[in-house]
């Protein structure tokens, strides 16, 4: 008889692998979610508020009804994604039984623990995680994430975030490259992560998992810029919806992925996408409202 | 045809000679090409028509099969990728790949290339939580089992008299098929260390290489 394993860690860092050079898409309703599979999203992320406006309307986030989630998996045949609050295991249990795809671990939820994170390892759908840096991305893959994805700053159109994440990460991960074993103890004690991990990183020379940028996505050049900066795919929360013209816009975005590296197409793909979402600098909003720092 | 019976030598002027392309629109390309590189062929990213030129075969990897389909359209590779598969140059797909390889799909969306005679079904095995692992045999590879790892997989559900079934699971659905050098696998080799499959393919790719007998 032969052996058939459900729910391993290759099958669920392995569906990341196989939504690489895509984009991931806000929506919150079953019309939206098939305006994102027809422009060529590979994945939707199902939630009753897009960040822009939790930001907006302030207030305790928790995961969406599972009614509004089952009708976008029923609406669309790409993957759904769905919103747990961060160490919420039994909204993350809840999403599993729902068989949504994948769980998005989010610090754009309220924090349901403020120390602990979800322990990932015990459950069967993967998990994607926000990371600001290497060592915030590297604990959540000890605690089971199967992807990871830099936090940026949902729900303000502004990538500067977003950058910074990324950056952050890649700087890391060169640094690794080039330093001597013997100063790689120090190195795990300072991202606070295990040295087996912080190895096999530098061995691999990149995250160890899939990885996506994602907090301030709003046009073609903002998702070509991530993806040139070491992307591997992007999240778009707000950026789609709340535009002028969703489906021309996330069309543009999904080619600007694509093709991040010919600036012809990207020139081409920009035009005439009408009204980006409005945004908000991050830099002006108060330190405590941002949601980027929710967790560590 | 098995490798085993190539003299070590002749495979490698094969692999020195060959040029694969892998569909890089989206999905896991770098892996497959990733394992190409470590067989020593050359390989070439495919985003635009120009791409295939001058390519030996061409992978279309695992991905979304929608996605792959819209920018397949939207940028001109349906027909230049159908042109290959009918003058005899070698296809492979894997996952979302075999479902663009194609004739037919149980769902309207998303429209397949057709070129290789079998009915596919997606998403055949359920949803990511039931996505699955397991060891399969593989007729025309030497050695143990195949490692097999099948995510939001499709199946096989039609098989034109053309089509040799390559491996099959224990219910008898097929999951790997080929068609002269058509090939197509609803699992992800690329994910896995055993490049057997990939270098049957480059077998396959070689011009001198004839289509499996019948």
């Amino acid at each position: 008889m032969v052996e058939v394993v459900t729910g391993t860690f290759t099958v669920k860092s392995g569906h990341a692998q196989m939504l690489k050079g895509g984009v991931i898409m806000d929506v919150i309703n079953a019309e939206q979610a098939r305006i994102a599979q027809e422009s060529g999203a590979v994945a939707v992320m199902a939630l009753e508020r897009v960040p822009a406006d939790i930001r907006a309307q302030g207030g305790v986030a928790r995961m969406s009804d599972p009614t509004m989630i089952c009708k976008i998996m029923d609406a669309v045949s790409i993957p759904v994604m769905a919103k747990c609050r961060i160490g919420h295991f039994v909204e993350a249990q809840i999403l599993e039984a729902l068989g949504v795809d994948y769980i998005d671990e989010s610090e754009v939820l309220t924090p349901a623990d403020e120390a602990h994170h979800v322990w990932k390892h015990d459950f069967k759908v993967p998990f994607v995680c926000g990371c600001r840096d290497l060592g915030e991305a590297l604990r959540r893959i000890s605690e089971g994430a199967a992807m990871i994805r830099t936090k940026g700053e949902a729900g303000t159109g502004d990538v500067v975030e977003a950058v910074r994440h990324m950056r952050a990460v890649q700087d890391a991960i060169r640094k690794l490259r080039n330093m001597p074993e013997d100063e790689l103890v120090v190195e795990a004690r300072n991202h606070g992560v295990s040295l087996d991990l912080l190895t096999k990183t530098r061995e691999m020379g990149r995250m160890p998992v899939v990885n996506f940028a994602a907090g301030g996505v709003a046009t073609p050049a903002d998702a070509a810029l991530m993806m040139q900066l070491g992307a591997d795919g992007v999240f778009v929360g707000s950026g789609i919806f709340k535009s002028g013209d969703p489906a021309r816009r996330a069309y543009a975005i999904v080619q600007a992925v694509t093709h991040f590296r010919d600036a012809k197409i990207l020139a081409e793909v920009s035009k005439d996408l009408g009204e980006a979402m409005v945004g908000i600098s991050a830099r002006s909003i108060p330190k405590d409202l941002l949601m980027a720092p929710r967790s560590s | 045809m098995k490798l085993a019976g190539s003299p070590a030598s002749k495979i490698e002027d094969l692999k020195r000679r060959l040029k694969i392309g892998v569909l890089a629109v989206q999905g896991d390309f770098a892996e497959h090409i990733s394992v190409l590189k470590t067989l020593g062929v050359e390989t070439q990213e495919v985003r635009l028509p120009q791409h295939l030129e001058g390519t030996d075969g061409l992978i279309i990897p695992g991905g979304e099969s929608t996605t792959l389909s819209r920018l397949m359209t939207i940028y001109q590779l349906r027909e230049p990728v159908c042109q290959m598969a009918r003058c005899g140059k070698a296809v492979w797909g894997t996952c979302a790949g075999m479902i663009m390889m194609a004739r037919e799909i149980t769902e309207q969306d998303p429209a397949p290339l057709g070129v290789m005679d079998i009915g596919v079904r997606r998403n055949a095995f359920g949803r990511q939580v039931d996505s699955f692992e397991q060891d399969l045999s593989i007729a025309p590879l030497d050695g143990p089992p195949f490692h097999a790892i099948f995510i939001r997989a499709p199946s096989i559900i039609r098989v034109g008299p053309q089509v040799q079934v390559l491996a099959q699971l224990a219910d008898g659905r097929p999951v790997a098929a080929q068609q002269g050098k058509l090939m197509v696998t609803s699992f992800h080799p690329e994910l896995t260390r055993d490049a057997r499959l990939h270098q049957y393919f480059l077998a396959l790719s070689s011009k001198e290489s004839p289509a499996l007998a019948e």
